[in-house]
């Protein structure tokens, strides 16, 4: 409601005084001003992609068939990173709020890490374990024949690693908040503790979980620095749309970058915006 | 036949420990009564499993469910229970119909028998409109019931109540206590009861455990407790003046400055109670009639029913109930000293 | 809030900066909104100095430069007294990108013809600019040369993992370039960004070989092997180095242009791996 008031205020400066600008006011000017400095701060930005459209050019570049196939890669493999952080952040989540076990603190901080390292950095150890030559990636060679790095496969596994934290905190904060006595009452209706948590827990917990996913999908959708340092650079094989608008950009054709990072931005907006009307109204 | 809950309950929790032999027969409805933290709702959630015992046994149904000595727990979704929770843990997820089915169906049923025997249920309990209803729709006397239902669908041998009337208004209350009643009655496993209120213990239960500070004080019908209170607690319960005090012959002596002549003799340790109907309040010290008569001053005034509720300071503290015309007579005021009667014959005294 | 001691005084002060620097803050993200751009204030003061060259000279150089420009700027200060020279080594296009954007540079030192023409094409560049070096390609493998890949058409065997500078970037282009005139076909794992990428995912064995600037393999001559190939003479790129138009420091600017071309600059640069023009 105040985000739309402060949207009114900055629509209208001039001194009118209609009763919904003297209610705009009530704002303290202390928090108005840094609120719209803030809002025109994340928003110019995004005005300026549009403004520099080549909107002339725009429907030909749409319909390059590289520009829909890092889309299409970008979606499936955001999409695919969101499906391994739940089948396993939501039990790690679990974990960090319903048990007790020595060093919790210290695996709550570890599970942060990623959200404070640099994702090139990330992308360099996920290299060093999961690499030809890491720890588990050698054995994973010499024993299936299989790498990760330069693969679909990989992408996914990078995009989940920087993905993952967004998960596990919001859903630990759900379960946190959920009342565990639930549990209790399921159990006194001979419920066992797997059918407790898939029927009673996990629906209790479900908004928090939706929005845990939400804000991994978006994260993994624009992952760049991880991705490209452990699964490289191809089209159609490892190349997302943020690798895309790099690659656009490095070779000076900034038209086609705005021209991807609209396709990006609108298409994730588009699905963001539909999947929250739907929790909204089922919630 | 053999009882439906042998127990002896021991939870060890640093400074509060749980000490509670408990047998209930089949059939039997049990009360658990005693002040807030006297550990009754420690005893129910040791019986249902969510607390394990830290010492003593409990055998349900002949099962041995959870016997710390042996090392032997079984978990709550294994144990022939049902629980009624204070505030209800309906599932919020789930409607009316399928929180009743949710224990059916964990209990083996298909989904649609599961259902049949839910709707069943909801009939009975006069919700089978409201099956599709969330819990958060439910008033609370509705929500209470399909929390009955929930608890009663799976056929417990014991059935556990945790304050279940503690969260409605009155008269809410006053209807939905009659129809638990009804329920109670017709369950042919036993019941154990967890409250603070003696109206519902003594409406619901066929026998009354009182609980203070973890330990049995009294336990018995209705008809005893009421007659013959054990501690302040339940004679506040009951609405009695109780003292304790060394009986020999028709007198006990309650206190240094005070001795109480009662009309049943006894010897030893004893107790004597009188209702505050009985203490009658005079301006001068009473002369000639053979009764306890005592010096007082006044602590409070207080409106009961119709008539006025004093609470006396003196020898012993007491309670007094006098008619309003009685007050307006004696003029009374708190800090007003006066003097407290009791006819022998209407003191009961017995022992400790 | 009178307690007649100066703790809350001095708190107060410090609160005082603090909001001022906030300001500051907000102020500054503000103008870099407007105007995308700062200034620079070094260099316009005459100086004392024998040369007449003082100040600050910023070079905008391309990555493969990294070593060899490092040298020749510690070489140039110490000639020049008074002088600094701070480097921004990056992808060519990246840097050219900045300049466009008004980044205050003096110096654009690109590692491709192509990068350097739109600079000029923005009308960016002082003059017209001069080659000063030439780098070639060679095959970056482990040390030791494990697979024993001896010419580009090696890099075709099945099994083998190649990484090659995507075709923006001007070592991508030259190795498209040596690949066309060896009539050799190859599909890298991976297209990546830049020299040092490639150079590195060679170091970390993810890759058997990877196509990268002699210059490159040389300075990592720790963990990889270059393996010359004759087609490598067919996609020689051309370093171009330009004094930029809004140089804040345009005296010294040219001085450090000229040292580069000097014999001191260019041994620094042989010494590299680079070829003389």
């Amino acid at each position: 409601m105040t985000s739309t008031d402060a949207h009114d205020t900055a629509a209208r400066p001039e001194p009118g005084v209609s009763p919904r600008r003297r209610r705009a006011q009530r704002v303290p000017a202390a928090l108005l001003g840094p609120a719209l400095l803030g809002l025109l701060f994340l928003v110019l930005p995004l005005a300026g992609l549009v403004v520099r459209a080549p909107w002339s050019s725009l429907p030909q570049r749409l319909t390059e068939p590289g520009a829909l196939t890092a889309l299409r890669l970008s979606l499936q493999t955001a999409t695919a990173a969101t499906v391994v952080c739940l089948l396993l952040g939501v039990p790690l989540a679990w974990l960090l709020a319903r048990a007790r076990f020595p060093g919790r603190r210290l695996v709550r901080a570890l599970v942060t890490v990623p959200l404070v390292l640099p994702p090139v950095v990330g992308g360099v150890a996920l290299l060093l374990v999961f690499g030809r030559r890491g720890l588990l990636g050698e054995w994973l060679d010499s024993t299936f024949g299989f790498t990760l790095p330069f693969t679909t496969t990989g992408v996914v596994v990078a995009e989940a690693f920087v993905a993952m934290p967004f998960l596990v905190i919001a859903v630990e904060g759900a379960l946190r908040g959920a009342d565990a006595r639930y549990e209790e009452a399921a159990a006194t209706l001979g419920a066992g503790r797997w059918t407790t948590f898939t029927h009673v827990t996990l629906p209790l917990v479900a908004p928090g979980v939706a929005a845990g996913a939400v804000l991994c999908w978006a994260r993994a959708l624009g992952e760049f620095g991880a991705t490209i340092t452990f699964a490289g650079n191809y089209p159609g094989i490892t190349q997302t749309m943020p690798l895309a608008v790099y690659q656009t950009i490095e070779g000076g054709d900034l038209d086609g970058a705005v021209v991807l990072s609209l396709v990006l931005l609108t298409v994730s907006v588009a699905i963001l915006a539909g999947l929250r009307d739907k929790w909204i109204t089922s919630a | 036949m053999s009882p439906v809950v042998d127990a002896h309950l021991v939870v060890d929790r640093g400074a509060f420990r749980l000490d509670v032999p408990l047998c209930v027969a089949p059939g039997e409805v049990v009360a658990l009564l005693g002040p807030n933290g006297a550990g009754k709702t420690t005893a129910l959630r040791a019986l249902a499993g969510l607390q394990p015992l830290t010492a003593g046994h409990l055998v349900l149904a002949g099962r041995d469910v959870d016997r710390p000595g042996q090392r032997h727990w079984t978990p709550p979704e294994h144990r022939p229970i049902g629980v009624v929770f204070q505030d209800y843990l309906l599932f919020p997820h789930l409607n009316a119909l399928d929180n009743v089915a949710f224990g059916l169906r964990r209990h083996g049923a298909d989904r649609r028998s599961a259902r049949r025997r839910a709707a069943e249920w909801l009939d009975r309990v006069g919700l089978g409109v409201q099956a599709r209803s969330r819990p958060r729709q439910l008033s609370g006397g509705q929500a209470q019931r399909v929390a009955l239902a929930r608890a009663l669908a799976v056929d417990p041998v014991l059935l556990l109540l945790d304050e279940p009337l503690a969260a409605l208004d009155a008269r809410t209350r006053l209807d939905t206590r009659a129809e638990l009643h009804g329920h109670l009655d017709a369950h042919p496993g036993a019941a154990l009861l967890v409250t603070h209120d003696p109206l519902d213990a003594l409406v619901l239960a066929d026998r009354l455990v009182i609980v203070e500070d973890g330990r049995v004080v009294q336990e018995g019908d209705a008809a005893t407790i009421t007659a013959r209170p054990r501690t302040d607690y339940v004679a506040r319960l009951v609405g009695l003046n109780l003292y304790r005090g060394v009986a020999d012959g028709h007198a006990v002596r309650v206190d240094d400055r005070l001795t109480l002549a009662v009309a049943d003799p006894l010897h030893g340790d004893a107790f004597v109670a009188f209702p505050p109907s009985a203490v009658a309040l005079h301006p001068r010290r009473p002369d000639g009639s053979p009764r306890n008569t005592w010096p007082a001053v006044i602590a409070g005034l207080q409106r009961h029913g119709d008539n006025l509720r004093v609470q006396l300071d003196g020898p012993v503290a007491v309670a007094a109930d006098v008619t309003p015309a009685a007050a307006s007579h004696l003029d009374l005021a708190p800090g007003r000293p006066v003097w407290a009667a009791v006819k022998a014959a209407e003191t009961r005294a017995y022992p400790a | 809030m009178s307690r007649g001691t100066r703790i809350p005084e001095e708190e107060h002060v410090v609160g005082r900066r603090l909001a001022r620097a906030a300001l500051a803050g907000v102020t500054a993200l503000a103008m870099a909104g407007l105007a995308g751009c700062g200034t620079d204030e070094a260099g316009s003061a005459p100086s004392g100095s024998a040369s007449g060259v003082t100040g600050k000279v910023t070079v905008f150089a391309a990555a493969s430069l990294t070593e060899s420009f490092t040298t020749i700027g510690r070489d140039f200060e110490a000639a020049n007294p008074g002088t600094t020279v701070t480097f921004n080594f990056a992808g060519s296009s990246a840097l050219a990108n900045q300049i466009d954007q008004g980044a205050p540079a003096d110096v654009f030192a690109s590692a491709a013809p192509k990068n350097m023409q739109s600079v000029v094409d923005a009308g960016d560049a002082d003059g017209s600019p001069t080659t000063f070096v030439r780098n070639q390609l060679v095959i970056a493998v482990a040390k030791g040369n494990p697979k024993g890949v001896r010419a580009l058409a090696d890099l075709t065997r099945p099994g083998l993992k190649v990484a090659l500078c995507a075709e923006q970037v001007p070592c991508g282009a030259a190795a498209t370039k040596a690949l066309a005139a060896a009539r050799v076909t190859l599909t890298p794992v991976t297209l990546e960004q830049d020299v040092k990428g490639a150079l590195s995912k060679v170091k970390l064995g993810e890759v058997d070989a990877a196509l990268v600037y002699r210059t490159d393999a040389r300075a990592a001559v720790a963990d990889v092997d270059g393996v010359e190939f004759p087609e490598s003479a067919e996609a020689i790129n051309d370093y171009p180095i330009v004094v930029l138009n809004n140089a804040p420091n345009r005296t010294a600017a040219r001085a450090f242009v000229a040292y580069v071309r000097s014999d001191q600059g260019t041994s620094v640069l042989t010494a590299a791996g680079f070829q003389a023009p």
